[in-house]
């Protein structure tokens, strides 16, 4: 089921919270949702879920509008908010049970579904006791097995592992990643390591605007621009070795990372590479590379070039 | 039609966990028994088979009630941001609306079903006006209906249920006496609509036994008012959320 953001602008009084936003996510397909806090990563989330109305433009989900079919697009979504609200005075079971009813899962099945919600959410210990007497980290889970339990072709999570212990974190992503295989999955974080362990795709907004989309690959690539290379070599004086890496017919940039054990950081031209001229280099010499290694733009880096103006 | 009676069940449900319910339904108890039975003008005073005294005493306790019982509805929602959770499953505003608005007229209805045995008991003491109990009973419970779509209404302005219960509270005093006090002071065709829009006007009315459609439409239209104004509160978020 193909979500088609269309469009869409949201506004706030006078403040665009999303400003003319479109993009598509396919079925089996895992897109990750970045940006600043107030970036309108959870609006448009809400808009696509049909709490939120946008004030411009169209969504549709599996070719339906949420202007004209609103109740039958929110039978195929499962949906975790941020706050991940719940009624605290509910018992566990009773709620899933409250849940897959107004989901309107068939009388013979649902036993079974709360069942297998609760053993792949691992909250069968928990699943007597009342929502307002759990941790927030089970609490987390109760929020992800009411999203799940309608076996749901789309799954929109506002931030699904906020609360949880790493081990559980770890078990999430590896369901979300198989989950997604087969349905469409829009998920939202700001853990960046997170987001590039589960997703197809990455989409970063900021002030309400689409600023890139892409594989993780792909961004980082684009942001990179110039090969940076650290680099050990051995065998002669640092500043030596310090003035041929400059001579050297790509190299843009070099500098010390550590004066005494020979190691630097060697910027090449756009678009060229100096791996070669270093290892010929090193050849001519007589000297020792034992270092070369190109560093990667983390993606931490790109998200803060696309988000710090 | 099956979503408005699975929210209703989630309501009642809450309602009897929480011991709100066994605590009000005990208290109606408690106040209509003393009243009818022992103190006052009681059956034994009267010397008269006649249920008026307890339609009277259980509206009094009914009009300080309803709006302990709606209040929660829907401001409870909006405090912890469960209305997002609820609306984005396959419910819209008006199933949540009256799916909460039925929980308060069923818990009324549990309530009064519990004195039919001083109407059996009437019955067995001397001559009861049938028709007089039925149209009483019929008139607690289109009264409870009014009464709970405009606590519904002030429940759903706030988030704060201490906030919603007072906007109930003036509410329904504004519907009871003032527009009854209100229409004493005019005369004519102003007089008699302003005298219509009050609540006492028709419950006083019912509760003699005449069973005037003119009363019905009055308090069904009002209770329909109330939930659209809910739901309209509610749908409101898409125009002015901040």
């Amino acid at each position: 089921m193909d979500i088609v953001v269309d469009q869409i602008t949201k506004k706030y009084g006078s403040q665009k919270a999303v400003d003319n936003v479109s993009f598509t996510v396919k079925t089996g397909e895992v897109l990750g949702f970045l940006g600043p806090n107030g970036a309108g990563k959870t609006t448009t989330m809400k808009a696509i879920t049909c709490f939120l109305m946008p004030n411009e433009g169209d969504i549709k989900v599996g070719g339906l509008s949420i202007w004209e079919n609103p109740d039958e697009i929110k039978k195929n979504i499962g949906y975790l908010p941020e706050s991940n609200p719940l009624y605290l005075d509910m018992p566990v079971i009773d709620y899933l049970y409250f849940v897959s009813q107004l989901q309107q899962i068939p009388k013979n099945s649902v036993r079974n579904k709360i069942l297998e919600m609760v053993n792949l959410c691992g909250i069968e210990g928990e699943k007597h006791k009342k929502i307002g007497e759990l941790s927030k980290g089970y609490k987390q889970r109760v929020g992800l097995a009411q999203a799940l339990i309608h076996d749901p072709k789309v799954l929109v999570l506002d931030e699904p592992t906020t609360g949880l212990d790493p081990n559980q974190i770890i078990e999430i992503r590896e369901l979300i990643r198989k989950i997604g295989k087969e349905k469409t999955v829009i998920l939202s974080s700001h853990i960046l390591a997170e987001v590039e362990a589960t997703c197809d795709r990455i989409l970063i907004i900021n002030k309400g605007k689409i600023v890139a989309d892409g594989t993780s690959g792909q961004l980082r690539k684009n942001a990179q621009g110039k090969e940076i290379l650290r680099i050990t070599i051995e065998g002669s004086d640092s500043n030596a070795i310090f003035k041929s890496l400059q001579k050297l017919e790509h190299v843009d940039l070099v500098d010390f990372l550590s004066k005494s054990d020979g190691q630097f950081e060697v910027q090449s031209k756009p678009g060229t590479t100096s791996r070669r001229d270093v290892f010929k280099l090193c050849v001519d010499n007589g000297w020792f590379l034992t270092e070369l290694t190109p560093t990667e733009t983390k993606l931490e880096d790109v998200f803060r070039e696309l988000t710090m103006n | 039609m099956k979503q408005i009676w699975i929210i209703t069940r989630r309501e009642l449900g809450s309602y009897f966990d929480s011991l709100l319910a066994y605590i009000l339904i005990i208290l109606f108890l408690g106040f209509t028994g003393f009243f009818t039975w022992l103190f006052g003008g009681d059956i034994f005073y009267n010397k008269e088979a006649s249920l008026a005294t307890f339609f009277n005493v259980a509206f009094w306790t009914l009009f300080v009630f309803i709006p302990l019982l709606s209040m929660r509805l829907i401001a409870e929602e909006n405090s912890s941001g469960t209305l997002e959770m609820i609306l984005t499953k396959p419910v819209n505003e008006w199933q949540l609306v009256v799916g909460k608005f039925l929980s308060v007229i069923m818990l009324v209805a549990i309530a009064l079903a519990l004195t039919l045995p001083y109407y059996f008991t009437v019955w067995y003491l001397g001559p009861v006006d049938h028709g007089a109990v039925w149209t009483g009973y019929l008139g607690l419970i289109l009264m409870s209906s009014a009464y709970a779509a405009l606590g519904l209404f002030a429940s759903s302005l706030s988030k704060n249920q201490i906030v919603a219960v007072l906007l109930a509270f003036s509410l329904i005093i504004f519907f009871h006496w003032l527009f009854s006090l209100i229409a004493t002071n005019l005369k004519g065709l102003p007089g008699s609509i302003i005298s219509y829009l009050s609540t006492q006007t028709h419950f006083n009315s019912v509760t003699r036994g005449v069973l005037d459609t003119k009363d019905i439409i009055y308090f069904i239209s009002v209770t329909f008012l109330g939930l659209f104004l809910s739901e309209l509160i509610i749908a409101k978020r898409n125009v002015t959320e901040s």
